[in-house]
């Protein structure tokens, strides 16, 4: 008989340290992006139970859109110094200094321009398979993606055309010039997330958790006041008890109301909310019914 | 034996005529795991579609463009929803001329499958087919779900003529522990509550069942495999001399100071520690992801496979196989292709081609090439031995896919015999 009973989250653990396991012996050099945001600090305990007690056989890397909460970037820092793991930033504001992103104002929103600089960083270090913390139950595109993504070399994803995944035997091959994305946490939802956070006492950035905000109403959601999001004339600004269910880019990430202030207060919410975590709180997902999966055809993580 | 019942894999079989969509879209809405802002959009969809009031339930599933565009289901989708008894993954596979390739892949990873038959219409040759993939790819747990009883008056003696019609054909293909469940996906039926209809029915209604059933014994847990994914050497000053081996264990357990066999080389020694993250265990079991340090300092690299003595795999660079074609190019004989089989990468060729299984008549042909979606039995020979089990026996370390060097493609799937 075992020790203790094995749970969900038990299956879905073992199940993300195989994935990683596997991308780490197979792929030549991959890397983990890490943007400090609760499903990448979740990935990053799951890497510290893949590979333990030796080092990340892989750096972590980060896309900054400098559009990101500061206490985001904090917390990115901290964790991975606490770590002792390689962290390497790439800054959107380096490629739209090259010429390669090109806004059309300089307080527009920045997260599908990510790819560019994905894309040249991937190059600059020639990574082969970047794993992500995307979802399935997150969008209804990433509902069809494989768990081993394949990306051809304009960083493409072509959703008609891709690899059967049949059991747990991943196909990790790539030619040169070509990557795979990798999503270890596929199969987890927002509640899985919650839980493996509480459980495993994950330290997460406090604006997870409910805080006073300076927010204004705008096109159906509420957007927190900051140096990138004014009050037009006619927006008043109001202070509101919220949390944040995803940070993103702060022109466009929206909190929720909440008085939840601990990981168990928001499992209690997450457990009886009717609104999914993207529609809550992203407003470029809702521009289109496929707005996602344009990004991801574009190279978007 | 470790308790993984929390969590249940299931597809769905059927067509969009069978109320397959609907039958989803019934269990997620009744278990309140649709929420408003998908309901919404799906709802705009529809109207602007010009549907006739009703919500279109296969919108949800429906995840790519080009699928909302065309009206069809183009991929395998994966959908989460969860009880307080338990979570669920519904691999949601498309139906039409892909279909083979498709319900392989989700029902490759399913506790159970749900066979979605039309109460008006009866076993058909695509539910033998569905059946047959089902046993093919050895989902443990087989649910007929004879739906749309309330277009025949929720009719016992029509319900009863389909299940012995059913069950004379299931029992060919040896499979005998099926469950049968009438239900009305459209007024909800025995899919989560009883309703008031099906009063004569004495089991569960469907829901129920999949909250209830027991999946805890479709682990191996008898023979111990643990392939070896991943050699940890620290090589820091304080694991300095620190040598484990990683992996998943696949089937059966483990316990410190077990004798075990290393394959292919047949070495023997004992497990010195089990190591994770969150401190050493006297003992593992599948499907844990640990760390095993051994006794003894021995040549070990990935690929390899860990086993116990008493229950030893079989090891040969030939065996036969269940295969299922899965690319647009077809098998060419006179060609070398890639196997990943557990952790192992090796070079192989077709040797024979036994037969090809029509999927709708289970009869045997003759054939000379591979087609997509052909289900068939082959020979084959690889250039170093695999460590494996029949897939009937072992899921794991009985299956393998077939990689085109040339392309880098998943052509095909094997279950080996």
């Amino acid at each position: 008989m075992s020790n203790q009973p094995f749970t969900h989250l038990d299956v879905l653990e073992s199940e993300s340290i195989h994935i990683m396991r596997e991308v780490a012996a197979e792929c030549k050099n991959p890397a983990l992006l890490f943007s400090g945001g609760k499903d990448s600090i979740v990935m990053l305990r799951l890497a510290e139970k893949a590979f333990r007690p030796a080092r990340f056989p892989f750096p972590l890397v980060h896309i900054d859109t400098e559009h990101n909460f500061p206490e985001v970037i904090a917390c990115r820092d901290k964790l991975a110094a606490d770590l002792g793991e390689r962290l390497i930033v790439r800054s959107l504001d380096g490629s739209i200094k090259k010429g390669t992103i090109v806004l059309k104002n300089a307080d527009q929103g920045r997260n599908a321009f990510q790819s560019v600089t994905l894309l040249e960083t991937i190059a600059e270090f020639g990574f082969d398979a970047c794993i992500g913390g995307a979802r399935r139950d997150e969008e209804k595109a990433r509902a069809k993606e494989r768990i081993f993504s394949f990306r051809d070399e304009f960083g493409q994803w072509d959703p008609k055309n891709q690899r059967p995944e049949l059991w747990d035997t991943y196909n990790t091959r790539v030619h040169a010039g070509e990557n795979i994305r990798v999503f270890p946490i596929s199969n987890w939802t927002e509640m899985d997330i919650w839980e493996y956070i509480a459980r495993e006492k994950l330290y997460i950035p406090d604006i997870y958790y409910a805080h006073e905000r300076e927010v204004i109403r705008r096109d159906n959601g509420i957007l927190p006041v900051s140096h990138l999001v004014q009050p037009k004339s006619g927006e008043t600004v109001e202070k509101l008890t919220v949390r944040f269910r995803t940070v993103g880019d702060m022109t466009c990430t929206c909190p929720v109301e909440s008085h939840a202030r601990n990981a168990q207060e928001i499992i209690e919410e997450t457990a009886i909310t009717r609104i999914t975590e993207r529609g809550a709180t992203r407003m470029d997902d809702q521009t289109s019914e496929a707005s996602m999966e344009l990004r991801k055809k574009e190279g978007y993580f | 034996m470790s308790n993984t019942t929390q969590l249940l894999r299931f597809i769905t079989a059927g067509s969009v005529d069978d109320g397959k969509s609907t039958l989803i879209g019934r269990l997620l809405h009744d278990s309140k795991s649709i929420f408003e802002d998908q309901l919404s959009a799906i709802t705009k969809t529809s109207e602007r579609r010009g549907g006739m009031g009703a919500v279109d339930l296969s919108l949800l599933t429906d995840g790519l463009q080009a699928e909302r565009e065309q009206g069809i289901t183009i991929d395998v989708a994966y959908r989460y929803f969860a009880t307080p008894k338990r979570k669920f993954i519904i691999g949601d596979t498309p139906g039409h001329e892909q279909y083979t390739r498709n319900m392989v892949t989700a029902a490759s990873t399913a506790n159970l499958a749900i066979i979605l038959i039309d109460a008006r219409k009866g076993v058909l040759t695509q539910t033998r087919r569905h059946t047959f993939l089902a046993s093919l790819v050895g989902v443990p747990h087989i649910v007929l779900a004879v739906n749309k009883m309330d277009m025949v008056d929720y009719s016992e003696e029509t319900f009863n003529a389909i299940c012995a019609e059913y069950r004379a054909f299931a029992a060919q293909l040896g499979l005998h522990e099926i469950t049968f469940i009438p239900l009305s996906a459209l007024n909800g039926d025995m899919v989560v509550e009883r309703g008031e209809n099906l009063n004569w029915y004495q089991g569960s209604p469907l829901l129920e069942l999949l909250e209830n059933v027991v999946i805890d014994h479709d682990l191996n847990t008898t023979d111990f495999r643990y392939p070896v994914q991943w050699v940890c050497r620290p090589q820091t000053q304080e694991y300095h001399d620190f040598r484990g081996y990683m992996g998943r264990i696949e089937s059966g357990e483990i316990a410190a100071g077990d004798e075990i066999t290393i394959l292919p080389s047949g070495r023997t020694t004992k497990v010195k520690e089990i190591v994770t993250y969150d401190g050493n265990l006297q003992r593992a079991y599948a499907p844990q992801s640990v760390t095993l340090t051994l006794a003894d300092e021995i040549d070990i690299s990935r690929g390899d496979m860990f086993v116990k003595s008493a229950t030893m795999p079989q090891a040969s660079k030939e065996f036969e196989a269940m295969l299922c074609w899965l690319s647009e190019s077809p098998l060419d004989l006179s060609r070398k292709y890639i196997i990943k089989h557990t952790t192992r990468v090796v070079k192989c060729v077709f040797a024979r081609l036994e037969y090809r299984v029509d999927v709708n008549t289970l009869e045997q042909h003759n054939s000379a090439t591979l087609n997509m979606n052909d289900i068939a039995r082959v020979a084959m020979k690889v250039q170093q031995p695999l460590v494996f089990d029949s897939y009937i026996k072992n899921r794991f370390t009985g299956s393998f896919i077939v990689i085109d060097e040339a392309t880098n493609n998943t052509v095909a799937a094997g279950m080996i015999i």
